[in-house]
């Protein structure tokens, strides 16, 4: 069994509770940063740990903290990113769910650490239920004193809110979930300038993932090295994954960076294998942005060795035969699934969800999806396929923030590793069901 | 289905408007725009689970700013209705695992039983049907979230159950509910 850091604490009742979660170590790590250490040592230890953004882009957290601008006179801000949209993802749900205090107790000490007066949780909406969880945590800190002024006696203060979002994928972006948090519509902003340097009301802004505030709590509590001694290469410590599909365990596992691929497909520890006695065929690893891979690509590498879950070894071999971790946002799919089906699904999403401020996304995303639909009806040219390619191709790299991205590698890495499925639908011409579930 | 309310109507309940410049006060002078979204859920929760134009006006008056501001974010965000909704929205999630474990199947399922399809209203004004994306509750799939309750882990048996459990209850869920015990 794997070390369990975020974890650790899950099976106790009550654990939601401040009293049980005192009891159970918690809130140590305030009293360590804010009684023995100066807010740059926080920042020292999270760079020692290797912890880099788990919410998906994997950037190294303790790097973005240390860009943080300190203009003296201007308030800083960390916003905590709670948007979880990413198809496949349900970690940070199961995080505040379960542990409210760990998130609060790791917001107070990341901000102590970046000197932000006043934090947000900026929470999607849809999780508004949540939002009761954690503001009746919050009132237990506040209650108890790690929250308000001079917490246990010290200069530092910090006020904490959970903010509502209204249902928009975009706003997980972080530009686009400050202007969110500023009451506008969720475009995101060019950068530079980033947030470090202007982001909420344009003063200094951090804005971290749920888990990778999370883990700043054990990275204080037991050193940044500990934690660095956890995982593989660069990627160090623990991950939360989130296991869905044709699995006969789905739900959310914590674990140690490194764990073979094909052990958390198929060991009862993890996902027990794919359901109903059916083979795998395909795996989405991180998220529905992140490359689809065949079976013989996502157990091993082009090379022949086993894939690991880590930053680097889902990455080997780039797009033409990789794909990335991601949020961990894990799908597996057997043999009965469409890929053709699937990324029509994905394609309708993110045309759903552009925010419709650069063309090649907003116009782009709409063509790819009414042409998968027009295949999936039977009406699909040979050409298509290569249509679809060169849309993709068209957005990538081209838009201002990376949900143009996101829309355009599953539909590249479908037609890489599976253009026979699209070329064989074309030739069949199966159409879909007509139903209205396929109207978008 | 119109509302039924004039412009002078419209007014936030006493509590309701202690909760909104409670709303207010978290955000710093000069950026209380900041609270919008979480005012425009308050007043949608209110105002019979949709936001008419003179909804958005009052909210607008309430922060001092014009109300295309207001029209320009119920319009981007998706949990904004702008048009007259059921009493229960059902908001079926269509996207990824969900679609990998049945959600097709439930959809197919509850048009069947309410005989509307994905987007329109039952004629008594009970139930609106919608499809959503991704809900984060692919583990716990397929799924439907009605109000501010997540009902997980559907067949055709426990969706029948909880169409009939709403038509029993018979009174609006909106998202700023207490929540309940999920079902699931």
């Amino acid at each position: 069994m794997g070390k369990k850091l975020l974890l650790q604490y899950d099976h106790i009742p009550g654990i939601q509770s401040y009293d049980v979660y005192r009891k159970n170590n918690g809130y140590a790590s305030v009293e360590k940063a804010l009684k023995t250490m100066a807010p740059d040592a926080v920042t020292e230890e999270v760079k020692k740990s290797g912890l880099r953004g788990r919410g998906g882009a994997g950037f190294p957290t303790g790097m973005k903290w240390g860009f943080l601008a300190k203009p003296p006179g201007v308030a800083r801000y960390l916003v905590c990113n709670a948007d979880e949209s990413e198809p496949g993802t349900f970690k940070d749900r199961y995080l505040m769910e379960r542990l409210p205090h760990l998130l609060i107790e790791g917001m107070i000490t990341s901000s102590y650490a970046l000197g932000a007066n006043t934090s947000f949780i900026y929470i999607r909406g849809e999780y508004f239920y949540i939002t009761h969880i954690l503001n009746k945590a919050i009132d237990e800190a506040y209650q108890n004193g790690w929250l308000g002024k001079n917490i246990l006696g010290t200069d530092y203060s910090l006020d904490l809110y959970v903010h509502v979002g209204a249902g928009a994928y975009i706003c997980g972006e972080e530009t686009a979930l400050l202007e969110s948090l500023e009451g506008k519509r969720g475009n995101p902003r060019i950068k530079p300038p980033f947030p470090a340097i202007a982001g909420l009301y344009g003063c200094p802004t951090v804005v971290n993932n749920v888990e990778t505030i999370t883990a700043v709590v054990p990275i204080i509590n037991d050193g940044g090295e500990e934690y660095a001694k956890i995982g593989i290469g660069k990627s160090t410590g623990t991950k939360l994954i989130s296991a869905s599909g044709h699995i006969n365990k789905p739900g959310v596992y914590e674990i140690e960076m490194g764990v073979p691929v094909e052990e958390f497909i198929y060991s009862d520890e993890y996902c027990g294998g794919i359901w109903n006695g059916k083979k795998l065929k395909a795996v989405v690893a991180g998220g529905s942005s992140v490359p689809i891979l065949p079976a013989e690509l996502i157990l091993r590498t082009v090379n022949g060795e086993p894939r690991l879950m880590s930053y680097e070894s889902l990455a080997d071999g780039g797009f033409a035969t990789g794909t990335m971790l991601g949020s961990g946002g894990f799908i597996v799919m057997d043999e009965t699934t469409s890929i053709v089906k699937n990324l029509w699904n994905f394609t309708r999403f993110y045309h759903h969800e552009s925010c419709g401020q650069c063309s090649p996304c907003r116009e782009g995303t709409g063509w790819m999806e009414k042409i998968l639909h027009r295949l999936l009806e039977g009406q699909g040219k040979m050409s298509d396929v290569d249509l679809l390619w060169d849309i993709q191709s068209k957005i990538e790299g081209k838009t201002i923030c990376p949900l143009g991205d996101a829309a355009a590698w599953p539909v590249a890495s479908a037609i890489r590793h599976f253009r026979a499925e699209f070329e064989a639908m074309v030739k069949h011409v199966e159409p879909v069901q007509k139903s209205s579930k396929i109207v978008a | 289905m119109n509302s039924t309310m004039s412009t002078k109507d419209i007014k936030f309940s006493d509590s309701s408007m202690d909760y909104v410049q409670r709303l207010i006060k978290r955000y710093p002078e000069g950026k209380h725009k900041s609270a919008l979204i979480p005012i425009l859920h308050v007043a949608q929760a209110e105002f019979d689970g949709w936001l008419s134009s003179d909804v958005m006006d009052y909210v607008a008056s309430i922060l001092k700013i014009q109300s295309v501001e207001v029209y320009e974010v119920a319009s981007f965000y998706s949990m904004f209705n702008l048009k007259p909704i059921g009493k229960c929205h059902i908001e079926v999630c269509r996207t990824s695992s969900c679609w990998l474990r049945g959600a097709e199947d439930i959809i197919q399922h509850l048009e069947n039983r309410l005989k509307i399809k994905v987007g329109e209203t039952t004629p008594d004004g009970m139930f609106t049907l919608k499809t959503v994306e991704c809900l984060g509750s692919c583990g716990t799939a397929p799924m439907m979230q009605v109000g501010t309750d997540f009902f997980e882990n559907l067949t055709k048996e426990k969706t029948d159950n909880l169409l009939q459990r709403f038509s029993n209850e018979n009174k609006r869920r909106t998202y700023c509910d207490q929540p309940e015990t999920r079902t699931s």
